[in-house]
């Protein structure tokens, strides 16, 4: 039932399409970094209108299917708009957005977990909202976020083979391709299981290294800082960011 | 343009049949959760790295990989799978890993000395275990079920790609019968899985009320 020659001829072809995989990952991200801040922020905006607006986005995509949000985007869009563009924008953005709706929500835990004497303080010396922001809420802020948001770029690209669906040649696409050219499904199907086994493994072990590192550098090299609440450790409970959120798929 | 949207109904319908159908036989991987995490905090390092290995697998493989696997793979390994039972299978492992991971935090979460007073009042393990840990952990539990209960019926969407008539199913056979109303079809097929989560949403809270009266 397992034929190694047949693997090892197909094997170069599928790691070949990770790069798809890779980039529509990578793109997504980073349209989700930015699509999340910009829902953390519109949700803490003094118009109620845009407040209840980027809720109710948050709460409507969160709540409905990312697979069914690509065909929406994908072939719904083009007949409202008039506009068609590629699988792989499409692609990029319906994860963007989807994974937008989680990201707003690491912000907003990460800016709540900001003691409110921070804030204070921040008046006190008659800081400006740019000053405050800038120099006291994020750099406390965003260290809480780094590892959590490393999570989500795992879970973006194990959900990259849903692309698939809307004609993206990805990794699992092409090995159905490869099942429709030979008849055998056997072997491309588990190596394609394998190998996102294999990159997901590392990269969560790369998280842990860079969580550690960035723990180390954040707590300056002391190994306990005066306040339990501001204590920074490996420990995932420790982080009042993480643990918040739980993305199966 | 007019959009037909009675001649929707009795398709969509019967999708919303099997997506709850697949949703409510999944939600048995709650039971696989609930073992995978006891066996995760077991005394017993050989249970603890069976279901190590259990969690770390299934959670590092997508679920819409598992499921092209369990059904157009494995049947070349000799097992046949019906539709059903491979889309059950697969969600149920993947959630029950990532279900583990949530009863293994909610135990662990419940304070030491609440171990320590049933140890003092020579409770056996299993009394512990029943008496003390779980009740509490289980309130721990319920909002984090809560969410994954949602993403698992987000998850049963993916059942269209081994041809399950589901409702993702329904909506591109009816794309294909209604092509200019595509935009109304699947606008409308996020509004049903978006009521669906709120009603899942609505009921965990209601029961995560009614088990935390009275406690502090």
């Amino acid at each position: 039932m397992w034929d190694w020659h047949y693997a090892w001829s197909i094997l170069p072809g599928l790691i070949a399409s990770l790069g798809t995989a890779f980039s529509a990952t990578f793109w997504g991200f980073i349209i989700a970094c930015l699509g999340g801040l910009v829902l953390a922020g519109a949700s803490r905006s003094r118009i109620t209108a845009v407040r209840l607006a980027s809720r109710g986005f948050v709460q409507f995509v969160r709540n409905t299917p990312l697979l069914v949000q690509l065909f929406f985007l994908y072939y719904s869009l083009p007949m409202v708009t008039g506009i068609a563009p590629s699988a792989f924008l499409t692609g990029i953005v319906g994860l963007g957005l989807h994974f937008s709706t989680y990201m707003s929500e690491v912000y907003r835990a990460g800016i709540d977990a900001v003691p409110k004497g921070q804030w204070e303080a921040a008046k006190a010396l008659n800081f400006n909202g740019r000053q405050t922001w800038i120099t006291v809420v994020l750099p406390q802020a965003i260290p809480p976020m780094i590892p959590v948001m490393g999570n989500y770029l795992i879970i973006i690209f194990k959900e990259t083979p849903v692309l698939s669906a809307i004609t993206l040649v990805e990794t699992l696409l092409t090995a159905k391709n490869m099942t429709s050219a030979s008849f055998r499904f056997f072997e491309p199907y588990t190596l394609v299981g394998i190998l996102f086994l294999l990159i997901c493994l590392a990269m969560s072990l790369l998280l842990r290294v860079v969580e550690i590192r960035y723990n180390r550098f954040t707590t300056g090299g002391k190994k306990e800082s005066r306040k339990p609440a501001e204590r920074r450790t490996n420990d995932k409970s420790a982080n009042p960011v993480a643990n918040r959120e739980v993305y199966p798929g | 343009m007019h959009t037909p949207w009675n001649e929707f109904v009795p398709l969509l319908w019967e999708g919303l049949l099997v997506t709850l159908e697949v949703a409510i036989y999944s939600a048995a991987a709650i039971l696989l959760s609930a073992a995978g995490g006891l066996c995760r905090v077991s005394a017993s390092p050989a249970v603890q790295w069976l279901a190590k290995i259990y969690i770390g697998l299934f959670r590092g493989i997508p679920l819409l990989v598992l499921l092209i696997w369990v059904y157009f793979a494995l049947p070349f390994a000799g097992v046949e799978l019906p539709k059903v039972a491979a889309a059950v299978l697969a969600i149920g492992l993947n959630y029950g890993a990532f279900g583990s991971e949530i009863v293994r935090s909610a135990i662990q979460a419940v304070p030491p000395g609440q171990r320590e007073a049933a140890v003092a009042l020579n409770f056996t393990p299993a009394q512990r275990m029943i008496h003390i840990i779980l009740p509490q952990a289980l309130v721990r539990m319920l909002p984090p079920f809560g969410n994954l209960l949602i993403e698992l019926v987000k998850a049963t969407s993916l059942i269209y790609f081994i041809t399950l008539s589901d409702l993702t199913y329904q909506a591109m056979i009816l794309r294909n019968n209604f092509l200019p109303s595509t935009a109304q079809i699947f606008g409308l097929l996020l509004v049903i899985y978006f009521l669906l989560s709120t009603v899942i949403s609505t009921g965990v809270g209601w029961l995560e009320r009614r088990l935390t009266e009275g406690r502090v």
